[in-house]
């Protein structure tokens, strides 16, 4: 067992908090801020990489990971289903959750694979962002079917322009525009204070997962089952897809990751408004109280030693 | 001092709902509301303000009685069922019966 990365004590520190009623609450504020630090740093990081690199994007990839998001909530919705007993908004809530994917957990992988110096491929930001929106789509048509009551125009609206998607691309876009050297002037607080951020994002996540555990208890023993069998199964698929597109053992672990990862800021939203009779508390207790911490300091190891067993 | 009555509508809800309501309500013609966050315990367990994902959020809206009255008919239609929503409806005057 590899030693843990020292972030993920925060994680701890956050839960063991939560649990024991300690006096700790981050303001919302500080919590917008460290989240907003993250998704600027991980698009800025990978917009600078692009601009080093000029092999341009492969669309083959990208596409096969666009075809993943919709892909990965049917076997989670007929799980939810059949094996669960859910009714049909809270399983197509669950599909939701769990084929789109967590912007904590891939900066965890980040962080991670940058301690154990293994390399990946620069566009991994970009994945995300084809990987978060179309699963929350398909969670919906699912709940609703496509001739359902939903005002498309406005959810798709608020999907794309929602903070993740936004600051993602802005820092992207930003990251390739002005290129290693002009983000050299912005690199200690986005680069370099990453780990830190993301400790401080991890203690709040902690805090809300210590929220979620009178829920875990109350629909028990599936929730939890669920919230780690289909994270195991999502990142062999991954794994399998990316072998197929060619990505490099590092690029294998991220994809994998993302894969098993199941979102608790953009699908939760989306999934109230949009399938108001799904109990939201399932989903998100799932992903945030059993998925997040499971891949953080299971899965991902996991994840690693699947890619190097088959690379090998 | 010369006062005017006029009805105060507050509501206590989701946070994912802000943006919604606040549609609903220039479609029926509120003129203004007060949002803040909010945080407290009701019949769909402790609800906190710091996470907008579970936040709650408190609106306050001064208007003609007519007006409330429709207002309050639309959320309980629409939003009752799903969602954790209260809302009550108390008498308050206001000194400038232009503004509301």
């Amino acid at each position: 067992m590899p030693q843990l990365d020292p972030v993920i004590w925060f994680f701890v520190l956050g839960v063991a908090a939560g649990a024991a009623r300690a006096d700790l609450r981050l303001p919302a504020a500080i919590y917008d801020f460290v989240s907003t630090v993250l998704l600027l740093a991980i698009g800025l990081k990978g917009g600078v990489e692009l601009a080093r690199d000029t092999g341009g994007l492969p669309l083959a990839e990208l596409g096969g990971i666009l075809l993943l998001g919709f892909v990965l909530p049917l076997p989670a919705f007929a799980i939810a289903r059949h094996i669960g007993r859910l009714s049909r908004p809270d399983a197509a809530s669950l599909a939701a959750h769990y084929g789109s994917v967590s912007v904590g957990t891939f900066a965890v992988v980040m962080s991670y694979l940058a301690t154990r110096g293994i390399a990946f491929e620069a566009r991994a930001a970009v994945w995300v962002v084809l990987l978060e929106v179309p699963a929350i789509l398909v969670g919906i048509v699912l709940a609703r079917g496509l001739a359902g009551n939903v005002a498309w125009g406005h959810l798709l609206r608020e999907l794309f322009l929602g903070r993740s998607i936004v600051l993602l691309l802005g820092g992207l876009a930003i990251g390739w525009l002005a290129g290693p050297d002009g983000t050299a002037a912005i690199k200690p607080l986005f680069f370099d204070l990453f780990k830190g951020i993301l400790a401080l994002f991890l203690l709040e996540m902690g805090l809300i997962a210590a929220a979620q555990l009178p829920t875990l208890r109350r629909h028990g023993l599936f929730i939890v089952a669920f919230g780690v069998v289909v994270p195991l199964m999502f990142a062999a698929v991954g794994t399998v897809l990316a072998r197929a597109i060619g990505l490099s053992p590092g690029g294998t672990i991220v994809l994998a990751t993302l894969a098993a990862s199941a979102s608790y800021i953009a699908a939760p939203a989306a999934i109230r408004t949009a399938v108001p009779e799904a109990n939201p508390a399932l989903s998100l207790t799932a992903a945030l109280a059993v998925t997040f911490p499971f891949n953080i300091v299971i899965g991902i190891p996991l994840y690693e030693r699947l890619a190097v067993a088959l690379a090998g | 001092m010369e006062q005017f009555p006029r009805r105060l509508l507050t509501v206590v809800t989701e946070t994912v709902l802000e943006r919604e309501l606040v549609a609903e309500f220039e479609a029926l013609g509120v003129r203004g509301y007060t949002i803040t966050d909010a945080r407290g315990k009701g019949g769909r367990g402790r609800r906190q303000s710091d996470w907008a994902q579970e936040g709650n959020i408190r609106i306050e809206i001064v208007c003609e009685p007519a007006l409330a009255e429709r207002v309050a008919q639309r959320l309980r239609d629409r939003y009752y069922d799903h969602y954790a929503m209260i809302l009550f409806l108390q008498d308050v005057s206001v000194l400038r019966p232009d503004k509301f």
